[in-house]
Order: C-alpha cells, then structure tokens, then sequence
C-alpha cells in the first residue's frame, strides 16, 4: 500500500512475536494515555505517483521562470549557465543519499571532493584555507562577522558597508542584535563606501569591516583603500565576493581580505527560487581555529596510502558544544559539489570567459540603455555585469511593462534604498543575448516614446 | 581493494577544455578601455584543465567511492536515514521551482508561495503548532531561529534577566552551541538512572532566570520522555518555555504532537523525518512550528493569503518580527520535496511510517540485547542505544566495531553518542527497512561479536575491504593540509 514501506501485515507480526507483543500500540504505552492521538490527522489521504506529478506540475506552472523570460533580474543570485553534466553527477546517489562523511573510509568520494572544492575556493579567493560550505551568503556574512569577534576578543562591534546586499545586512543584523553585539552601518557616496564615514567609524572597538565586491550595485570598489584602513585599526577585513567575478578580478587576498565569504549560487547551482545554494567562507591560515564549518584534510592510513578526513573538529558543536565556534552541523554539502563540479569543468579559461562575456554584454547594454532619453546608468564607476539605471519613469511600472513582455527587467532600488527610489539594478550573464538585449531597449524606447 | 584516486588537479592537462560557449558578437567591447589595468587578476586562480569526460569520470569514479542509503543499510541513529523517494527529486526539479528567480514579482511565483503555505499548513497539523515558518536551512539554524523569537517574547515582556537556557546532558550537541550563539548560559542537567530528565534536578535548575528549557522527545536514547507534562508545567509555572528539538520525531508521527505536550517552539528536520536526502552533508531544510504567543516573531518574510482571494503575498511588515535569519525564503527545493514525501504518505502512511520505525528499532533491539549490553532495558522508540563496554573489556572498542561493519557494507551506527553511555552505539533503522535487512544486519553484528571473542584482530585492523585503511585523524589535526598544492 506504501511503496516506501516495506512490511507485509505478516511480517509485522513476525517482529511482533519476537519483540513479545500483540500489537504495535504496545511499543507507545510510554507515551503519556492523554498525549496520545486519538485521531487521524487532518492532513490529506495517500496520493499516488501520478497524482504527485500532476499536483506539482500544477504549482510549478503557475509560476514565470528564467527560462520562459528572459532574465536581467540578480541582486546576488544569477542566471548563469549551468553544463548538463553538473546535475546528472549530483544524482549518483551515492552522493546525494549520503550523510555528512562521519565514516571516512566508506566516505572517500565526498571528503575528496570537498578538499577539492576547498582547495577551488582557497584558489578563486587567493586565501589560505576555505570551509565545507555555510548555509548560503547572507548568513555566512554573519558568521564572519561573529568569527571576527571571537578573533578579536575585547572588540564587539563590526562596521558593514551600506553597499553589501541588503539581505545580508539584514541577516548580520538579526544575528547581531540575538548576540547582543554592535553592528554599525557605514554610509555610501556615489554607490560605493563613503571611506571619511568609515574613518569616522574606525575605533577600537571595531573587530571588522564588511564590505562586498563587485557591491550590491554592481560597482567595483577600491577595497584596498578600505582594508588598509581596516588594518591600520587593527580590525579584520572581510569580503563578501561574487565567485564568478573572480574569474577576472583581482582576488579578495591581495585586496588584504582576512576573511572571504560569498554566495555560490552562480557556480553551477540553479535559481531555485533562493535556495537551496551555498555560502563559502574562506581565510588566512592564522584564523583557521576560529572558522565556523566543517573542514576535511587530507592524511594518510598505515600503509601511507592518502586519504581525507573531517578534521579540526574541536572548533565544532559535537566536540566542543557551547564554545563551539559556530553551532552550524549540516551546510549545502550538495551545492557545494555543484559548485566543484561547474568548476572542474570551467577550469581557469571557462571561469575567465564567463566573467568577460558577462562584462563585456553588460558594458554593452548600458550604453544601449543611457543612449535612450529618459534613462541612465547612474553611477560612474567601473562595474561588473551588473549596473544602476535610473529613470524619470515610474521604475514600477517599467518592470511591469516588462514582465508582459516576457523579461524580468530588474531589481527596483527603492525599496532597499529609499535615495534610489528612481533607480533599477540590471543583470546581465553570458546567458543573455544580443535579440533579448534589443527587445529589453525596444521596451524601454516605448515607454520613452 | 586499496586503490588510489587521483585529484582532478593532478589530471589538468594544458590546453584542455571542458566547457562550451558561444560565439560572441560584442567586439566593440574592449575590457581594458572599461576598467583600470590593477582592477584585473594577473594569477589565474589555478583551477584544472580537463575534457567534459575526464569530469564525468572523476565524479562517478568519486560517486564508487562513497556510500549512500541506495548503496546500503544505514543505521544511523538520530539522522533517519530513510530511503528518499525518487519521484520527489523529479518534481523539485520542474522548471516552474528550479528555474524562478527569488525576486521575481509576486504574481510570477504564485505556484511556490502557494506550496509554501500549504506546506506550513501541513506541517502545523503534524506537530500540533499554531504557525511554522519554514526558512531555517538545517536543524541547527531552526534551533537559533527559534531560540531567536523565545529571546524577543522575554524581550517583549519585559523579562530581560532571563538568559539561562536549560539541556539536559543527552542532547546533540548544537542545543548548546545554538543557545550559546545568541548568549545565553547553559544549565546542563544530568539524567536520571533511567536516562530520563530527573524532574527533581530540573526543579533545582528553574528559576526567573530560566529563558527555556530544550528537549529531544523521544531523547538521544530513543526512550520517550513520560514526565513531560510535569516538566512543561514546571517550566511554563516559572515563566519559561519549551523548545521541542526535532530529531527525534520519526518516532512519533500521527502518534503523539509536540504542540500537545506542552512545546512551544519546535524545529524539524525535514532532511530527516520527511525523508528529503542529506546530500552528504546538506542541505537539510528545519522549519520552526511556535505556538500562537510566538507569532509576532516570525523571521521576514512570512507567506500569507490574501482574504478572499486565491492569492498569497509575502509579508515584510511586521514590526516586531525577529528579522531575517536568511537569504530568501529557505531551502525551497527541499521543501517541495518534502511536500512530496507528506503527499504520498497521507496522515495514514506517516502513522505506519513511526509505527514501522518503532517496531523496528524494538525488534533489533530484542535480538541484539543478547550480545551487546543493553544500558536501558525497556521499550524504545524509534532508535536504542547499545553499549560496547563488554567487549571494550576485550580490547575492541565500538570504534573497532563500526569499522569492522564497513567491511561487511553497512554504514555503522551513530558511536560515542550519547555521551551518557560508554562505547556507544546509537541504532536507528528506519521504517523504510524490510524484515530480511534487518536480520542480516542483525547477523553481521552478532557475527562481529563472536569474531571479537574468538579473533579479536580481524575487527581491531577493519577495515579491510575499502579503498583505504584506518585513516591517521591524530595527523591530520596537528598538522593540517587542507587544500591541494602543487608540489603537496
């Protein structure tokens, strides 16, 4: 009757009479007679696989998707190309049926991957050690923002730009004000960190600066400026990064990042309406005891032969409890291998053209759009494959005019930043072509007509 | 057995590509008259050169080398390691979820909040809470998002002195991690001699000062915790509230509902109980259910319908919400497959499923209670906890044991957990297991016991049968190579 059970009303008896029983209830007599349920549960009765498909199918056609309009909408998760093969390897399911690789000689598959990945991030970031993954960006901003305070001890305030993405913000503030730590917000100029208000800002009590690069409007900040300050302050510098921008742009190490996190999404994960994808953090070997995550090294067993283990484990909640450096157990393990897998089949050449196309049409279609009447890109500086437009046009009803013509034009600004009310953010990956581009600015010129 | 697995750095050749992209026509574009030279990375991040086949091949070679549910029996306590039905890994991945965009207007992503809502509908009904909010990504951060909103209702009130948390000794080790994240101090009370909490050690514990009190019910020891009204009426008396961890409650559905003992904020493990792979590791999915009280609190965004209408928004206006706890919405994809799993059991099927667990768990508990000790001798729920402590005498320790198992393809137990019991071996079947698993499984275990009396060294060397041996741990702490370097 359930495919996903195995027991005949038989061989339920047989258990039955070995245990000593007559009937299963006797196996919930230690539940209190009043807590237990007298009825059925109010939920709907047993459908079949047919049924499940037609029932989710359904949903799943209510919605618009990337694939049926052409997608300028990002903000921190990407329309990006994702190579055939990258799922049909997640659905080995000795992958994706598996625990967290506790057992390791029946785990090597994983562990390896994972010090692959490892060894990915450590590389795209320029940093010494990277963990096994976090939850997703925003909540791996806030748990750099927490390792800084443990690394720096007598300091309980962290500095975020008003330029990283405002979810994350909002995260690091939830997370902040339970701990009952100080963030503190720095003020922007010209869409990027306004360096006199983080001057201003910079005391002794400052563990952290977290700032995002390429920032949340796409701009390429001079994050050198900022960590040299950071540092001359004796604070840690943390850079929340967009991985695909680093297949070109100088990498947050040598900017003077101490730690990296970022959202990983881009790399070989889908959309799936925001989750699940994975977060990466990543940092200099100094501060590898105060990580959060679960890490694999690599070791060798009695014979010398190399194989990998989960290893620093006395950083982690099951050995270490509340002075834990983090209470994270399970991460996006499977999105993570995602992210292994688009990697290992972009290699260093693939990454660098998938930032170059993406750059190259994004620079592209914002000079097509400040050359209709009516529009702009509004900040001046060096960005990457995202970009402000503000228009004179009521931003809502230009996306709206959009959305019937089949595109997802944009990220309105003004809900996030009242000062932009006028402006929309616009995304453009190498998935996006010149024919989408084009119908994007016919719609523009006719609203501009 | 023993072979080795090349990195897919060592298998980089110059020049190999495993990627295709098209042709571009955006010539005009030169990316230096677009940004300053020391904006560009000079080192290319070192990342290997290989052929789409050469992938293909290290993941599924990778894939061999690895164990999942597919592959084999996977006894390990606490993580419910169900079989994860295939047909939900289809739905999640239809176009309509896989491909929306997380800020897509809403009216183009009415089929997920749709989900969305029905899916906290259901799941209220199953643990007998008032509203879940389903955007934790894992057990642990459903722990710090409920323990979050328990922090604003004392807040609200005015109670600022409660900043004590209370755990019993049993529990996983992320309730005190969790509680500690957001300050609070942790009062941990032993268990009783019959592994249950001692309701005089908790009413020494309760205080003004109590903020909570987190349980496993059944705890770590699959043992059901009988006094839970007298618990929840001690706590609840001094001003406190009960946190309901989620682990456990394969053991329970459609039998018993946290909501009715007296919880007033729970989580679930979706990963576990709803039968939604692990992935190795994650992503889980740990919706937090709360009682009518906690509802101000909800992290942003909460989904709503509209009255009247066929219609759901996502609600962000809520003043005294405890904010957001993570990007978007949660795992969604998880969730869907969730959904999925609720559908195709029905309240029916989800009855069988705890009852099938339970009586499996007791079942291998009856037969192995006879060749390993068996600390606490009484009806369990859906797992038992074994103690290697009799053959630890023998000079093979349950580490031994477990690694002795891989050699017979079984993924070992849960071991030294509960930290409670010596040697331990925490059980947990599942219901998904058909009878003829299980007295295998049980063989292998008796077998292993007999080899321990008669040839303690096959189990003191295992195991044997894997692509490496007994891996050095020691070493690898002390001196850490955690990433792949050229000349490693």
């Amino acid at each position: 009757m359930f495919p996903y059970l195995s027991h005949t009303p038989e061989e339920r008896n047989e258990l039955m009479k070995r245990i000593g029983i007559q009937s299963v209830d006797e196996l919930f007599s230690d539940i209190p007679e009043s807590l237990r349920l007298k009825e059925r549960l109010n939920l709907s009765h047993p459908y079949s696989e047919m049924e499940i498909i037609k029932i989710c199918k359904d949903l799943s056609k209510m919605n618009g998707t990337s694939e049926d309009y052409a997608c300028f909408l990002g903000a921190g998760y990407y329309d990006h190309y994702v190579p055939a093969v990258v799922d049909h390897m997640l659905l080995r399911s000795e992958f994706y049926t598996a625990y967290t690789p506790y057992q390791a000689e029946m785990s090597q598959g994983y562990l390896q991957a994972i010090f692959e990945f490892q060894t990915m991030i450590s590389e795209l970031t320029g940093m010494d050690v990277s963990n096994a993954s976090m939850y997703d960006g925003a909540t791996a901003t806030a748990e750099a923002g927490l390792m800084a305070i443990n690394a720096k001890r007598k300091r309980n305030t962290v500095l975020i730009s008003k330029t990283v993405h405002p979810e994350a913000r909002e995260v690091v503030k939830t997370y902040f004000e339970k701990a009952e730590l100080n963030l503190l917000e720095i003020e922007m100029k010209d869409g990027m960190t306004d360096l006199k208000d983080l001057e201003s800002k910079l005391t002794e009590d400052i563990a952290a600066v977290i700032c995002q690069y390429p920032n949340f409007f796409g701009i390429i900040e001079d994050l050198k400026m900022v960590a040299d300050k950071a540092h001359e302050n004796d604070s840690l510098m943390v850079i929340n990064a967009d991985p695909i921008s680093l297949g070109m742009l100088k990498d947050p190490a040598s900017l003077g990042a101490d730690i990296v996190v970022g959202e990983g999404q881009s790399l070989g994960n889908s959309l799936n309406f925001g989750g699940p994808s994975f977060g990466f953090m990543a940092t200099k070997q100094k501060l590898v005891r105060q990580m959060p995550g679960r890490i694999v090294g690599q070791t060798t067993d009695h014979d010398g032969n190399r194989g990998y283990v989960l290893t620093l484990q006395t950083r982690e909640q099951h050995i270490r409890r509340q002075r834990a450096t983090s209470n994270i157990c399970s991460n996006q393990a499977l999105n993570a291998l995602a992210a292994l897998i688009y990697l290992s089949l972009m290699g260093k050449k693939g990454l660098r053209q998938v930032a170059e196309s993406s750059f190259k049409k994004a620079h592209y279609f914002a000079e097509q759009i400040n050359q209709i009447s009516g529009f702009t890109v509004r900040f001046a500086d060096p960005f990457f494959k995202e970009f402000v437009v503000e228009s004179v046009y009521n931003i809502e009803e230009i996306l709206k005019t959009m959305v019937d013509h089949k595109i997802l034009g944009g990220y309105p600004l003004g809900k996030d930043y009242p000062e932009l009310a006028k402006c929309f953010l616009v995304a453009v990956t190498e998935k996006r072509s010149k024919e989408e581009m084009d119908q994007f600015i016919k719609v523009l010129e006719g609203i501009a007509k | 057995m023993r072979e080795g697995k090349k990195l897919i750095f060592e298998m980089s050749t110059s020049g190999r590509v495993g990627f295709s992209l098209p042709e571009e026509d955006f010539t005009g574009i030169e990316i230096d008259t677009k940004l300053p030279d020391n904006f560009l990375r000079k080192d290319e991040p070192n990342l290997p050169e290989v052929s789409e086949v050469d992938v293909v091949r290290h993941f599924t070679a990778l894939s061999n080398r690895n164990f999942g549910v597919d592959s084999g029996f996977y006894p390990l306590g606490s993580c419910t390691m169900k079989y994860n039905p295939k047909v939900n890994e289809d739905v999640s991945r239809y176009p309509g979820f896989a491909l929306s965009h997380p800020y897509q207007p809403e009216e183009l992503v009415q089929g997920n909040l749709k989900l969305l809502y029905d899916m906290e509908k259901m799941l209220a009904e199953l643990t007998g809470m008032d509203r879940v909010t389903l955007q934790p990504a894992a057990g642990a951060h459903g722990e710090l998002t409920g323990l979050m909103m328990i922090k604003a209702y004392h807040e609200h009130n005015g109670d600022h002195d409660r900043k004590e948390v209370i755990i019993p000794d049993s529990a996983h080790g992320t309730n005190p991690a969790s509680a500690s994240m957001i300050g609070y101090k942790i009062i941990e009370i032993p268990s009783g001699d019959n592994g249950l909490v001692d309701l005089e050690a908790l009413k020494k514990v309760v205080n003004e000062k109590t903020a909570a009190l987190m349980l496993t019910n059944p705890n770590t020891l699959g043992l059901f915790e009988t006094e839970i009204l007298e618990m929840a009426e001690i706590v609840h008396e001094a001003g406190g509230l009960l946190y309901y961890d989620g682990a456990n409650a394969n053991a329970i559905m459609g039998k018993a509902r946290p909501g009715d003992m007296g919880f007033d904020v729970l989580h679930l493990n979706i990963h576990k109980t709803l039968a939604t792979p692990h992935g190795g590791g994650g992503p889980g999915s740990g919706p937090v259910g709360i009682k009518a009280k906690l509802i101000p609190f909800m992290p942003l965004p909460v989904i709503e319908k509209v009255d009247g209408e066929d219609r759901f928004i996502m609600d962000y206006d809520r003043l005294e919400s405890i904010g957001k706890v993570k990007g978007c919405y949660g795992n969604f994809t998880v969730i869907i497959k969730a959904f999925a799993y609720i559908l195709a059991m029905g309240a029916e099927g989800l009855r069988q499923a705890s009852e099938d667990a339970v009586l499996n768990a007791n079942y291998l508990k009856e037969i192995l209670k006879e060749y390993y000790e068996l600390p606490f001798d009484q009806v369990c729920k859906h797992e038992f906890v074994l103690s290697g402590s009799k053959q630890k005498k023998m000079g093979v320790s349950t580490l031994d044991i477990a690694k002795r198992l891989i050699d017979y393809r079984y993924h070992p137990p849960t071991i030294y957990f509960p930290l409670i019991v010596k040697e331990a071996m925490m059980i947990e079947p599942t219901e998904t297991e058909g009878k003829e698993t299980l007295d295998a499984f049980a063989e292998t275990m008796i077998r292993i016991a007999k080899e321990i009396e008669e040839n303690p060294e096959t189990v003191t060397n295992a195991p044997l049968n894997t692509v490496v041996g007994r891996l050095d741990e020691v070493t690898a702490a002390r001196k850490p190579i955690l990433r792949w370097k050229s000349e490693n």
